[in-house]
């Protein structure tokens, strides 16, 4: 394996890009009074995991649903954040 | 470069697909049975989609001189009604020993339900009644991490399994230790925005890949999705700084070793 390249070098301009957008998300979130959104609640939360390693897996941890056994019935798709029972 | 496609769902996808993949270096394309993005109604609907993928799809690749490889199953998404599971099993036997037929896969779970265990369960004994490798879809999204757990756990429950003649699929940073530290092979799915990209499978195949069982694919099927998906991880492999040996080691050699474990795949 060759000397490894600057990882800020091949990744720094579409880090930077898609930081943008995740702010801008937030904001569009929020001016459209969406913010009690489950889902957007649990992004905001999953932004809160970036401050330590190892993040990609803290991050994918806390959008998980961390229940342990099986559901009775197969219910809705996936959508992405876990809707914690009411 | 050379590679091999270990999953894709070339029923949903374009002629003018295969001609790309052959063009960017595709050895071999291998199918896992799949939903088809609709419910089937019957165990005769199952009987077609076996058809196509062990004797019309094999067809269309060998135009572009491509070997064609499938898996067989009902899928996990199909799978809560057990009656419906046990028909659709009873009809996999006689498909088994079509030529092109690696195994059975994709079984899993979707949502993680009761009814959806049960099936799993069927078919892991079905592979082993017919000494067949496995291949295993893990739940999307927000229930990868707890079906990923629920089906190791499952799979331990069965003394006749060999971990290294199953192949668990769609791992993210979250399941793949846990994948690889009981012994399986892991599948790094190259998927826009559900699953992962390929700076991610890199930085996984930085610390994964010396275990030589991570195989990446591009699992593209209908919905928004590449066919070009490994073509594309061979550039970011480049770009990281890994030599060609090693990235033909990574796309074509590591999946050959866990696929040529079927006396039917043949490169």
């Amino acid at each position: 394996m060759q000397k490894p390249p600057s990882m800020v070098d091949l990744y720094f301009m579409e880090a930077r890009s898609k930081l943008i957008d995740i702010a801008a998300f937030i904001d569009r979130v929020e001016k459209n009074g969406e913010e009690k959104d489950f889902r957007f609640q649990a992004f905001l939360g999953a932004v809160d995991k970036l401050k330590n390693q190892p993040r990609a897996i803290a991050v994918l941890d806390h959008f998980s649903d961390p229940s342990k056994n099986p559901v009775p019935k197969a219910g809705n798709p996936a959508i992405g954040a876990w809707d914690k029972p009411k | 470069m050379k590679y091999i496609e270990p999953h894709a769902h070339m029923v949903s996808r374009t002629t003018d697909d295969y001609q790309s993949m052959i063009l960017a270096g595709c050895q071999a394309v291998c199918e896992p049975a799949f939903w088809a993005g609709f419910d089937r109604t019957s165990k005769e609907g199952f009987y077609d989609y076996f058809r196509q993928l062990t004797l019309y799809e094999p067809q269309r690749a060998a135009k572009f001189g491509l070997p064609h490889y499938s898996w067989l199953c009902i899928n996990p998404k199909e799978a809560e009604d057990i009656t419906f599971t046990k028909e659709v099993i009873s009809i996999i036997p006689e498909f088994i020993k079509e030529k092109n037929v690696l195994g059975i896969g994709e079984i899993g779970l979707n949502k993680n339900s009761v009814n959806e265990v049960k099936s799993f369960e069927m078919q892991v004994q079905l592979a082993i009644d017919y000494d067949q490798l496995i291949l295993i879809h893990t739940p999307h999204l927000e229930d990868k991490a707890k079906g990923t757990n629920l089906i190791l756990n499952i799979l331990n429950q069965f003394s006749e399994i060999k971990p290294h003649r199953v192949l668990i699929d769609h791992v993210e940073e979250h399941t793949i230790q846990n994948v690889i530290d009981q012994g399986y092979w892991a599948g790094i799915t190259l998927y826009p925005h559900s699953k992962c990209s390929h700076p991610r499978a890199v930085d996984m195949i930085d610390i994964y890949g010396e275990t030589n069982k991570v195989c990446m694919n591009s699992a593209c099927d209908w919905g928004v999705s590449d066919p070009l998906s490994l073509p594309k991880a061979i550039f970011e492999l480049k770009k990281r700084g890994y030599c060609p040996d090693k990235i033909e080691h990574l796309v074509y050699e590591i999946p050959k070793r866990f696929l040529g474990q079927s006396p039917n795949f043949q490169l």
